[in-house]
């Protein structure tokens, strides 16, 4: 008995975005959660359709935002008041009025890089290897067509279940892909 | 197919008929209540009564919505400059609020016939003794004297009268005939009307409020009642659209991402508000000279301030926060709340720039104040539900009319 790889998922490939959509809708609707979908473009619906909306990105970017606002204010209350205080036409050495702007500055620019590398942690990037390339004819999810694919460890996964379930999704071709 | 226009289908998108309920129940609470406000002209000063407080608390109620009119003009010519499926589904509802803008100036007659000796120092001019407030008033009188005040006036509702007409008009053209040509028009006409609108807005707030104290002035002033005007006309016409969108004929065309969208620009039109009045405040705080201190002074001293920090709070830092959640911005209910909460903060932040002028150093709670503003709002509450109902609740024969209403099915980031 020959043994096989290990599996990543099934993968069945598309001619257009509306199959591709409509395809995603039916197996989230089905009860897969562990869903991917590839397009060489951006489809809105798409990240709806795989019910990609709830993640945790929202909150890096509130933390990084508290973050830099307090970083912010305080590096100032520090020079200001502790380190370096000035007499600035018989002001307040704590004069947070003035320190307003930089403190939004500041939140908005943590809360930005936040956004940036928070989305890159996330989606695990970078990374110089991912298992749907091992899919022969994946290449052309850059060009012209379109890929769903369900992951193995979807609790629901079941190999032949699950690819006569993708067959009748109407693709193009249905395949496997290895670890 | 494709040339037949939508009224030709019969999509008509009537305005629900509880409507008609509503503006009738507005109209009574708007009768009572001006009944109320002219009964308090004529009762004791020492009950919160006169005619001086008659007119103060006329301004107050005036310039509320005054703001919540002209808002709906500026938004409506904002969304024809920028496009997208929010300004479609809420046009209808801007262009009735501009629509009221009749009533607005009927109710602005009675202020600029009777009120001006009752609200403004510089009408006094030669009863004053104090040197140094005569000699500003007289270095001003070119500018603050009645003749002049009247004739601003009258080019500024002339120049809003001319906007609101041609917008609506066009747009009630384009319903009937669905030609292109007046999406165009009125995108043409949007460039130049809204330079206008913050012209004669800044020039209005100026002459009507800014003005209560001669010697202060701010050239942001203006701004903040650009950006606030706004703020206060979408909270209203988010809480319309929340309204209306859970009930036929919109139920299931304006969607949770169409209030999404409208979430974001709500919480986009706070931050603009809070940075006009935040850049003003930053500027005299840093300036520190006492003729322009003195106006915060007065709002911040004797528990004026108390008022400030609610402003600071609740009319920025809390919808800030709330706005910030999406799930809160798709959940329609829940975003009329957080708008109308924000409309009753317009009114405290209105009241705390106006109200400690004519009561400086010491807080008061004038309960006249409180009745204009609800009885004007009643009569501008009505008159806005018989001018929605003219026509249908979408612009039907807009060129983007499927893409928008296409938006709510799918959209979602």
């Amino acid at each position: 008995m020959e043994t096989k790889p290990p599996l990543y998922g099934l993968m069945a490939e598309f001619d257009n975005p509306t199959d591709l959509v409509e395809a995603a809708r039916q197996t989230y609707d089905e009860g897969y959660r562990r869903i991917n979908g590839y397009s060489p473009f951006p489809i809105e619906e798409l990240a709806e359709a795989i019910g990609f909306h709830k993640t945790r990105l929202p909150l890096i970017v509130l933390l990084g935002g508290i973050f830099g606002g307090l970083a912010g204010y305080f590096m100032m209350y520090y020079m200001e008041v502790i380190d370096y205080p000035l007499n600035v036409g018989g002001r307040p050495f704590h004069s947070w009025p003035a320190f307003m702007p930089i403190t939004f500055e500041t939140t908005v620019l943590c809360a930005a890089l936040a956004a940036v590398f928070g989305m890159l942690a996330l989606n695990k990037l970078p990374q110089p290897y991912h298992p749907v390339f091992n899919a022969e004819r994946f290449a052309l999810a850059t060009r012209d067509r379109f890929f769903l694919v369900i992951e193995a460890r979807d609790p629901k996964f079941d190999h032949d279940k699950t690819l006569a379930f993708m067959w009748s999704l109407n693709p193009k071709e249905v395949v496997d892909v290895e670890v | 197919m494709a040339e037949r226009t939508r009224v030709e289908q019969n999509l008509t998108y009537a305005t629900p008929r509880e409507s008609a309920r509503y503006q009738q129940r507005a109209l009574l609470v708007g009768a009572l209540f001006l009944v109320l406000f002219i009964v308090g002209a004529f009762l004791p000063i020492t009950i919160g009564g006169g005619i001086d407080q008659f007119f103060h608390s006329y301004l107050v109620g005036f310039m509320f919505w005054l703001g919540v009119a002209m808002g709906c003009l500026g938004l409506l010519m904002l969304q024809h400059l920028t496009g997208g499926a929010w300004g479609l589904v809420i046009r209808r509802v801007l262009e009735a609020g501009t629509r009221v803008l009749p009533l607005m100036f009927l109710l602005f007659l009675p202020l600029a016939i009777f009120g001006l000796p009752h609200l403004y120092e510089w009408m006094h001019r030669t009863e004053i003794t104090e040197k140094a407030l005569r000699a500003v008033l007289e270095a001003k009188k070119n500018y603050l004297n009645p003749t002049f005040f009247l004739i601003r006036a009258a080019v500024y509702f002339a120049i809003w009268f001319a906007l609101m007409f041609f917008l609506n008009r066009w747009s009630a053209d384009q319903d009937r005939t669905a030609e292109r040509r007046y999406s165009k028009n009125m995108t043409a006409l949007s460039g130049p009307g809204i330079i206008l609108f913050v012209l004669t807005t800044t020039f209005a707030s100026v002459d009507w409020v800014m003005s209560l104290d001669a010697e202060w002035f701010s050239t942001i002033y203006g701004l903040i009642y650009v950006a606030g005007w706004t703020l206060s006309a979408f909270s209203f016409v988010i809480a319309v659209m929340v309204w209306l969108a859970t009930r036929p004929p919109l139920e299931g065309e304006v969607r949770a991402a169409h209030f999404h969208d409208l979430g974001k620009l709500l919480l986009a039109f706070v931050m603009l508000w809070a940075y006009f009045a935040f850049s003003q405040f930053l500027i005299i705080w840093s300036g520190n000279i006492p003729e322009e201190a003195e106006w915060y002074l007065n709002r911040l001293r004797g528990g004026w301030g108390w008022i400030g920090v609610a402003v600071v709070l609740l009319h920025f830092a809390l919808p800030f926060v709330l706005l910030l959640s999406r799930d809160l911005k798709r959940n329609a209910r829940r975003l009329a709340t957080i708008a109308l909460f924000i409309l009753v903060m317009r009114f405290v932040d209105l009241y705390w720039l106006i109200v400690p002028e004519f009561n400086r150093g010491h807080f008061k709670f004038e309960w006249m104040s409180i009745v204009c503003p609800i009885a004007f709002g009643g009569l501008w509450i009505a008159f806005f539900f018989w001018q929605l109902r003219l026509r249908p609740l979408l612009p039907i024969n807009d060129p983007y009319f499927d893409e928008a209403i296409e938006h709510g099915k799918h959209g979602g980031h």
